[in-house]
């Protein structure tokens, strides 16, 4: 018989490090013809620090994005970053870029406001150019003030910024206490399901999920994060075991038709949605979400197991073994 | 025009969906040696004898490196490079090999001779546990925190919190061993430069965190040491280890010449680091108006051989058991205990993810036992704005109630009124 069931998961995940200490850093030159370097150590694993990091530069700067060029590919090239985990960089490494083209912008004001007669503090960018307040036709264009500074001035514009947690503080070192927490990002899931009560096979009939970022910096990327940590969720609880003869480490898959995770045939229809509830000091609000998003299917997935046929899975994966063995003893209870 | 906010196709997104992006293993220098490893076959054992001459002896083999080789044999905290004399893990690498290809590379490796006397291995964390355990750690079996060999965090006062609950609810819970699958597995290419230095081109997710590490084993300066990868073909937390680096780094400066090493599917599912299983208890103390005041969640982690990330993932663990709620009165114990499997480290989710799994399950059964609706009773639960968690610290922004409103909204899920007008703003009443 088929039966189906519902089941729902909320979970927390912190952005960072737990017990800080750590630093990302970027630095940042402008090209003669406008255009900028960035140099940022943090490493791209797919979710799109690339992008995120461009994104951030152009808007700080009013320099195009496709007029800049990351750096980031050798430890010879750039300052720190701690590293490309614990769901830190779009956090880190984009207060670091912030704080970088804050410097750089600062000191483009300090040559442009030589060059128009005015004070710095007179300067904001509007539309890539830099103006003077009230005097709306009084202005350069990001690419005319760096030629003047590079080629007429020989002069360099490089800023440099950074982004460090304090290691966390004891509150009360008798309990054990201490204040790791940089911010908190939340998600939930509600897991459709249908079992086989016959051959125990259970198939994931739609996922709902929604999950906090604070402040998305770039959706695409964002939902390629989600689509892709469900369904991970959803190989831990289906299917994937690095140790079948747990503890033992016996018979330990060997290829990836012994070691199954997801592919898209069964990826199940899903639903996804984004909320921002924005942190204190992440950029412009944003948490990171890398981790989480794979972390809600699981307990979603087992809880609509439960719904469907009463059945409490306290162990992952579910194989089909363990759904008719638990079905078994039910029915002889 | 602002960027910040919208849909930026991918900055390198072309490059990887027309198969132009260079990974590590794309990158080509000629007169490149071939590495491979030879590697334990049984979990626990001493090394008794290990002849390498015949290898090195077989024409095209350029250099057998052992752990006498290595200028300071460990990193990740205790995992060496080579075992001196110590086997802990099945698929531990022994020695290794550079040679003019890798049919020459793995001819060698069958040629070298190994003596190792078996000893009986530790699997099961509970028999590691056991006081008089043979130990298959010099500090002994469980990790030391300080003077203890656990870790903690607790809030409130978890005894009066069971007095005052009208039922208690304990359970165990169980999170298996998983591997990372990266579609690239690791891969390392270490090029020797004249003057001494080497450009090590890598898979890491880390590259400052890996320089440190692997400059320590081959004690050079960072200026000896350029490390050259950040573009990752997937990480999943299992490129957060050296891995191949140190034998390609410790190969290309004895022969001179380029060493690459690339993983087969079968090293990277059985010899590369894993999400560790974990063993979870929770004891939750409740109302019969579905307060949560007690919680006590003792958790062990299976560590495997060496320390690697175990100590960060054993922590936070702790700092994070609780889930999205407040619970007054919070005990939670973690332990990091060592077997003989290959180390445990860092995974997606970094010792959350078995947690977020058992804390969510066993909500849903104090909710079924209750009889209430599994939304509510997590919602009048959740964490509100000023509420410590039990590390004692106040979120700058709190939002479960909120997530739940959605989902339930975009589910097609009606919820009453009094929990659709919640908010993690209002004081608890």
């Amino acid at each position: 018989m088929k039966k189906r069931g519902k089941g729902v998961a909320l979970i927390y995940y912190p952005t960072g490090m737990a017990g800080g200490g750590d630093t990302t850093q970027a630095f940042v030159k402008i090209k003669p013809d406008g255009g900028a370097d960035l140099f940022l150590g943090s490493c791209e694993i797919g979710q799109g620090i690339k992008t995120v990091a461009c994104q951030i530069l152009s808007d700080e700067l009013g320099i195009p994005y496709d007029q800049i060029v990351l750096h980031n590919s050798s430890t010879d090239d750039t300052g720190i970053c701690t590293g490309t985990f614990a769901s830190r960089v779009t956090y880190f490494a984009g207060n670091a870029v912030r704080a970088a083209a804050a410097d750089a912008r600062q000191q483009l004001f300090e040559y442009a406001a030589l060059e128009l007669g005015v004070t710095p503090s007179e300067l904001s960018l509007q539309d890539n150019k830099i103006v003077v307040a009230n005097e709306p036709n009084k202005s350069m264009t990001i690419a005319e003030i760096a030629g003047k500074v590079n080629w007429t001035m020989g002069k360099l514009i490089l800023g440099k910024g950074n982004f460090w947690k304090e290691p966390g503080r004891i509150i009360d070192a008798e309990n054990g206490q201490i204040d790791v927490i940089t911010t908190l990002a939340y998600g939930a899931t509600l897991a459709e399901v249908e079992v086989d009560t016959e051959t125990g096979q259970v198939e994931v009939l739609k996922l709902t999920n929604v999950f906090d970022t604070g402040k998305t910096i770039n959706p695409l990327l964002a939902e390629g994060q989600i689509d892709g940590g469900v369904v991970m969720g959803i190989g831990s609880t289906l299917m994937e075991n690095a140790n079948p003869y747990y503890p033992t480490d016996n018979l330990k898959p060997k290829t990836l038709g012994d070691y199954i995770i997801p592919t898209t045939m069964d990826v199940p229809p899903m639903q996804s949605f984004i909320v921002e509830y924005p942190s204190a000091n992440g950029p412009y609000g944003a948490k990171g979400i890398g981790e989480m998003t794979a972390n809600t299917a699981s307990p979603a997935i087992a809880n609509a197991i439960y719904d469907a046929i009463g059945v409490w899975i306290n162990d992952i994966p579910v194989t089909p073994e363990k759904i008719l063995k638990a079905l078994e003893s039910q029915n002889m209870a | 025009m602002t960027l910040v906010g919208e849909r930026v196709p991918k900055y390198d997104g072309l490059g990887h969906v027309t198969g132009t992006t260079m990974y590590v293993d794309d990158h080509y220098i000629p007169g490149t040696l071939i590495c491979k490893g030879l590697r334990s076959p049984v979990s626990r054992g001493k090394i008794k004898r290990l002849d390498t001459s015949l290898a090195e002896k077989l024409p095209g083999v350029a250099a057998v490196i052992t752990a006498k080789d290595v200028p300071f044999n460990a990193y990740a905290g205790d995992w060496p490079v080579f075992p001196e004399e110590d086997i802990c893990f099945k698929g531990q690498l022994l020695a290794a090999v550079a040679a003019v290809d890798e049919d020459t590379a793995l001819e060698a490796i069958s040629l070298i001779k190994i003596e190792i006397e078996e000893e009986t291995p530790i699997f099961d964390v509970r028999e590691a546990m056991k006081p008089g355990a043979p130990k298959i750690r010099p500090d002994g079996n469980l990790l030391k925190f300080g003077e203890r060999d656990y870790y903690f965090t607790n809030q409130g006062d978890v005894e009066a919190g069971f007095k005052e609950a009208d039922f208690v609810l304990e359970e165990e819970y169980f999170y298996p061993v998983a591997e990372h699958t990266p579609m690239e597995p690791q891969v390392s290419l270490a090029v020797p430069h004249p003057n001494g230095s080497l450009t090590v081109y890598t898979t890491s997710q880390c590259l400052y965190f890996h320089i440190g590490q692997l400059c320590a084993v081959l004690k050079l300066p960072f200026s000896k040491l350029n490390y050259v990868g950040a573009t990752v073909g997937g990480g999943f937390g299992g490129k957060n280890d050296l891995h191949a680096d140190p034998v390609t780094a410790l190969l290309a400066l004895k022969t001179g010449k380029p060493v690459k090493w690339r993983w087969t599917r079968e090293e990277e599912l059985n010899c590369s680091t894993v999400r560790g299983a974990w063993l979870m208890r929770i004891k939750d103390g409740v109302k019969n108006n579905g307060r949560i005041v007690a919680r006590e969640m003792e958790s062990t982690l299976d560590g495997g051989a060496y320390l690697s990330f175990n100590p960060y993932a054993t922590t936070k663990h702790a700092y994070y058991a609780v889930g999205p709620y407040y619970i007054p009165n919070v005990r939670v114990i973690t332990r990091c205990v060592f077997t003989n499997k290959v180390p445990s480290s860092s995974m997606r989710g970094f010792g959350v993810t078995p947690c977020s799994y058992a804390v969510e399950v066993h909500m849903e059964k104090i909710a079924r036992k209750l009889g209430m609706d599994p939304f509510e009773f997590r919602m009048i639960n959740a964490l509100r704005k000023g509420e410590p968690t039990h590390t004692g610290s106040i979120p700058d922004s709190v939002a479960a109630i909120e997530v739940m409103q959605k989902l339930a909204e975009s589910a097609g899920i009606k919820l009453p009124d009094k929990l659709m007008s919640m908010k993690s703003d209002e004081r608890r009443l």
